[in-house]
């Protein structure tokens, strides 16, 4: 896997593409266990990041990532958009210098990004959040990477959300409730890592 | 969804200019953002008081600006906590030198923004305190969770540092005014109807007929409990006991009473559970001293209300009865 500026570009499009398609489902989902917003932040946030990767140019992934970092920090709100906007900012802090991006860069960028998360957040692995499909693709990136096998574990550790109670976020307050339903941050976060595994892929 | 809303999308932005329409001698839109603050600010040598979080709960918060309650109100999207820039934009336009005071709702979104901006303005070299309200008593308090929501109780901690600020307290004092009014807020809040986002289009639960929920949130969030619809004095009774389970309460304490309504329930129903909440009280050797009745949290259009109790001593009372020009709350 080699990833420049332009992918990262490409990844936000398709990242952007799914949340616009899936902005009811994700608003559902957060209607179950939270407050309904999940999928209106992120769909007006991400519309915001490619308006805006379009209209610079970039030399490296590292200076599109803090781009979308930003961008996500100032336009999506609620919880997500310091959440994932933390991640984008240490993954493109720990980027920096790094050209093209290889698999293991990109591993180690993944650490720092969850370890922005969890401090942020005050939040652990097995809470239903985003964090349980971020650790699982984190530990992905080494040598027997592949997209394939990146949309699978994404896809599953998005499922596995279902059974887990809440102990983070709005769906806390609902207890045992929040048992038998998808993690909406945790979808979006499948959203992210799907249209990645694309962008490796190339093509379309 | 039937609302009276031009594009669902712009629901804030309009409001807010509606809002400063109403008041134009009194509040002020920063340009390119949707922080209100009072048009006097910054008041040279006064701790500023700053609030905010997702809007769709009108008055709050925007109509608590005013001498002797907040300076400024960050308003988010349709309940969604506001961004770091944009509390940031709040702080740097009130500070007179003075400090920063934020009143913060214990959602991990307010959370997590405001405490972001504060790191940017320590940065920029203003100084910034907070406190978090944590007053509904229907979310299970715990180390290990999120813990419990922020609801209508925050009025009164704007009430209570806002008078104090205005009194020339320090940044410390307001904080430790703060607390104590924090520590001292306990409310409980029921729904007969949920509400709907406009961008959203339809409503985040729903009730049959028959049903209430106890225990929801300002956000259309469900609650801890549905169970059949029961009589104004059943409901008051539950509410209160719930509330009185949490915080100690001794013969002749003294409280101020909040009966809020959450955006669609008239005042007579306000009223009639007031009434019983008052008698529950005295029963119990609790003195009134003030009682608020009207809309003040509201969750856009839902039916249903939140009792608050706030437990006073001398320093709180004095506090309460002082001169507030909020719009919301004049005193
Ligand atoms: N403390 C946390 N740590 C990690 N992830 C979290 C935390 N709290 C929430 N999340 C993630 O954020 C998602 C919810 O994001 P959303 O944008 O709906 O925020 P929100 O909680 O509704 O914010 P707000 O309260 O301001 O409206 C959850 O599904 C979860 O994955
Ligand atoms: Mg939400």
């Amino acid at each position: 896997m080699e990833l420049n500026a332009q992918d990262i570009i490409t990844w936000m499009h398709k990242t952007n593409e799914r949340l616009q398609n899936n902005k009811d489902y994700l608003t559902t989902l957060d209607q179950a266990i939270g407050d309904g917003d999940h999928g209106i932040n992120m769909a007006r946030g991400f519309k915001e990041v490619v308006n805006k990767l379009d209209n610079e140019n970039y030399e490296t992934a590292s200076d599109a990532l803090r781009d979308t970092a930003m961008t996500v920090m100032s336009k999506v709100g609620g919880a997500s958009g310091p959440l994932y906007g933390t991640a984008f900012l240490k993954l493109a802090t720990s980027l920096k210098g790094i050209d093209p991006v290889d698999e293991s860069s990109f591993k180690t960028g993944l650490e720092e990004a969850l370890a922005g998360v969890k401090q942020r957040g005050k939040s652990d692995q097995g809470e239903k959040t985003l964090i349980d499909v971020w650790i699982p693709v984190m530990e992905l990136f080494d040598n027997n990477f592949s997209p394939e096998k990146l949309t699978d574990t994404a896809e599953k550790a998005m499922e596995n959300t279902k059974d887990m109670k809440a102990t983070k976020g709005r769906a806390s307050y609902l207890g045992d409730r929040s048992i038998g339903h998808l993690d909406p941050g945790s979808v979006s976060s499948f959203y992210l890592f799907t249209s990645l595994a694309d962008t490796v892929k190339g093509g379309e | 969804m039937k609302k009276i809303v031009n594009d669902p999308e712009s629901v804030v932005e309009d409001m807010l200019d509606g809002l400063i329409s109403a008041h134009p001698d009194s509040l002020q839109k920063l340009p390119d953002t949707t922080v209100i603050t009072r048009k006097d600010a910054p008041i040279t040598n006064k701790v500023s008081l700053v609030s905010g979080g997702g809007s769709g709960h009108e008055p709050a918060h925007a109509g608590y600006i005013g001498n002797g309650m907040l300076d400024a109100a960050v308003c988010g999207e349709m309940f969604t906590s506001p961004t770091p820039d944009q509390v940031l934009e709040a702080i740097k336009a009130v500070d007179g030198g003075a400090g920063v005071f934020l009143v913060i709702k214990n959602y991990t979104g307010d959370v997590m923004n405001f405490d972001m901006a504060a790191e940017l303005a320590e940065a920029e070299g203003i100084q910034v305190e907070k406190v978090v309200v944590n007053d509904d008593v229907a979310v299970e308090d715990s180390s290990f969770t999120t813990g419990r929501r922020g609801i209508a109780g925050t009025i009164f901690v704007h009430k209570i540092a806002g008078a104090k600020a205005a009194a020339g307290a320090s940044l410390e004092e307001v904080r430790s005014s703060a607390e104590k009014a924090v520590a001292n807020v306990r409310s409980m809040g029921m729904a007969l109807t949920p509400c709907t986002v406009p961008a959203a289009g339809r409503p985040s639960f729903t009730l049959d007929e028959n049903e209430m929920e106890i225990g929801t949130g300002i956000h259309g969030e469900p609650g801890i409990e549905r169970k059949p619809v029961a009589a104004a004095d059943a409901i008051a009774e539950e509410l209160i006991n719930k509330i009185l389970e949490d915080i100690e309460f001794n013969q002749g304490d003294e409280a101020a009473v909040m009966i809020n309504g959450m955006g669609a329930t008239p005042e007579m129903e306000l009223y009639i559970l007031n009434k019983k909440v008052n008698q529950l009280l005295k029963e119990r050797g609790i003195s009134t001293y003030k009682t608020f009745v009207g809309n003040y949290m509201t969750s856009l259009e839902m039916a249903g209300c939140s009792v608050t109790l706030l437990k006073l001593d001398k320093e709180l009372k004095s506090l309460l009865d002082a001169e507030s020009s909020a719009p919301a709350f004049r005193v």
